[in-house]
């Protein structure tokens, strides 16, 4: 991963293609479901084409299907494009019960793109998604950890965005990558969604918000005394007086 | 000009049960900086069911205007009723600028209104400036807080989400005057959620501690973490930690300081055998004074220390406890 100090935006051309930690509990939570109740998984993720890997390792953890979304009229989206442009997607593919995303990325970590997602397709959210206790047909009851814990019933179609804490996702086993490797994740560009949505609400044609530029944070006057040595406890604890913390 | 012909400045008032969230102040003196300086008004949003009181706290932090929406269907959070007031109220008064607090609900709630509303939504703020064109340009970190972006959004209002503790909240004035216009929020419709009650607090608010006594990976055993506690209790303070020791099981993520974990401002942080990864100081960069005590002189923390102890936190906690514990006893004997 590269960031460009210049224009601030981001070369992800250069990164290793490593799915997003926070993915994989998504992705362990979708697959774990469709064990207990069945149905498939689809995975869908939008970035440049050496993203295939990230998928084809999704597929060897349970999923069923793989779509990439790339290309170059899908770059430089903001969360407002990107979820956007997921959601036109989504569109496409059709009747779905359950959309589950990761808290967040990273390296944006502005974990608003799931929400947006839902937003732009209709259906309600939980954030921050720690259980999910229990799932029927059309509903689905869940605790959300929004520092203190909340249950939520949700009737689906819905989406959650799930934390770290729900689950711990499996390694996939030597057969299922080698089985993943010969499947087919299908590539989908920006006219193939043209029926779906706005072309012109994806990429950078799409975004609202502009990096405008980047700066190193700075390490702003601190006092900077150390002690060292026998009287070093002594002399932090008159340290601690003048600054009124002990009496 | 008139500054009613243009949108204000709009600050959503977040509450639980009445209480009005600290971050909702801090935002009412931002956003009195904002709006000065685009001469427009400064108004807020309030929705729940018996917080009439709570409105004019909004004006006494700095609020020209609070749009109330006080009615039992608002009782508790549901993201998409909650959304669909916002949405409808931003339709109808276009506010320049919108902001949000940076917290669990917040991060929840604002990205739902910004694609509503079709505009930018910049996440977790740590400052907002006014630049010379009279854009608003919001600073937030990235990359694990190694680097700030400044980002300007170019649809209105322009939206962002900004963190807790950043910024200082304006003292409450009571002589202060302002309107507050009563509204009422659509018909309540069938929103898909359901909220079932609270089902377990947190064990800890370190983003609200004065004083945080925080270990890091120098701590060899799980059971030491006591040792931290003791001198925590003795400085008037709680114990926090750096994400190994969560990664490690130790201790639930409530008590993480760091980007992934809990962003702290208290008046002291005392880091504990953390080295400081830049992960760990984007969570606690802001406290008023920094101690490190750390067995390796060259650890990143010393850099943003007030004051640094080299040594065995071994051997320096103890002695610090012990000097405190002293210092407590002389202070009864008088």
């Amino acid at each position: 991963m590269r960031f460009d100090i210049e224009t601030g935006r981001v070369d992800r051309s250069s990164a290793p293609a490593e799915t997003n930690p926070f993915d994989l509990n998504a992705l362990e939570t979708a697959v774990r479901l469709k064990e207990k109740l069945g149905g498939r998984v689809t995975v869908i993720s939008m970035g440049p084409p050496q993203a295939e890997s990230s998928l084809r390792d999704a597929l060897a953890r349970g999923a069923d299907r793989a779509i990439l979304l790339t290309d170059k009229r899908f770059a430089g989206a903001d969360t407002l494009a990107t979820s956007y442009t997921l959601a036109t997607a989504i569109r496409k593919l059709g009747k779905f019960d359950l959309i589950v995303c990761g808290e967040k990325t990273v390296d944006g970590d502005t974990g608003q793109v799931g929400p947006e997602v839902a937003e732009h397709l209709g259906i309600p959210h939980v954030a921050y998604v720690c259980e999910v206790r229990e799932v029927s047909e059309d509903r689905i009851l869940v605790v959300s950890d929004m520092g203190d814990k909340y249950l939520f019933e949700v009737t689906l179609p819905a989406l959650i965005t799930v934390t770290k804490d729900i689950n711990t996702p499996r390694i996939p086993t030597l057969r299922d990558v080698l089985k993943a490797r010969r499947a087919k994740v299908e590539v989908w560009d920006a006219d193939s969604l043209a029926g779906y949505g706005e072309t012109c609400r994806f990429g950078l044609q799409g975004s609202m918000t502009l990096v405008t530029k980047i700066t190193i944070p700075s390490e702003e006057g601190r006092r900077g005394l150390i002690f060292r040595g026998e009287d070093a406890v002594e002399r932090l604890i008159e340290a601690l007086r003048r600054e009124g913390f002990i009496p | 000009m008139s500054t009613s012909a243009r949108g204000g400045v709009l600050v959503y008032a977040e509450h639980e049960n009445g209480v009005i969230h600290p971050v909702s102040f801090e935002l009412l003196g931002k956003g009195r900086e904002i709006a000065d300086r685009l001469g427009v008004e400064l108004w807020s949003v309030l929705l729940g069911y018996r917080v009439r009181k709570q409105a004019r706290e909004l004006v006494y932090y700095g609020a020209d205007k609070v749009f109330l929406y006080d009615h039992p269907s608002l009782e508790t959070f549901d993201v998409v009723r909650y959304k669909h007031v916002l949405v409808e109220l931003a339709r109808e008064t276009k506010p320049l600028v919108f902001l949000v607090g940076a917290t669990p609900l917040g991060r929840s709630l604002a990205p739902r209104v910004a694609a509503a509303l079709n505009t930018g939504l910049t996440a977790d703020c740590i400052d907002l400036q006014v630049d010379k064109d009279g854009e608003l340009v919001q600073i937030r970190p990235a990359f694990t807080g190694n680097i700030l972006a400044h980002i300007k959004t170019r649809s209105r209002p322009v939206m962002a989400t900004v963190r807790y503790r950043v910024m200082k909240a304006p003292r409450r004035d009571t002589s202060r005057r302002g309107v507050i216009v009563e509204k009422q929020p659509g018909e309540a419709l069938e929103t898909g959620l359901r909220f079932l009650g609270k089902i377990s607090a947190r064990r800890v608010n370190l983003a609200d501690a004065d004083v945080i006594v925080a270990g890091g990976r120098g701590l060899k055993r799980k059971e030491d973490l006591k040792m931290l506690e003791e001198l925590a209790s003795l400085l008037g303070g709680v114990l926090g930690v750096s994400r190994p020791l969560v990664d490690e099981g130790w201790i639930s993520k409530d008590y993480q300081v760091g980007f992934s974990g809990n962003t702290v401002k208290p008046r002291l942080y005392v880091a504990c055998g953390i080295s400081g990864s830049p992960q760990h100081l984007a969570g606690m960069r802001g406290s008023d004074v920094i101690v490190a005590i750390n067995i390796d002189p060259s650890a990143p923390i010393f850099r943003v220390a007030d004051y640094g102890v080299v040594g065995d936190l071994y051997e320096v906690v103890p002695k610090l406890i012990e000097a405190l514990k002293r210092i407590k006893g002389g202070s009864v004997d008088g």
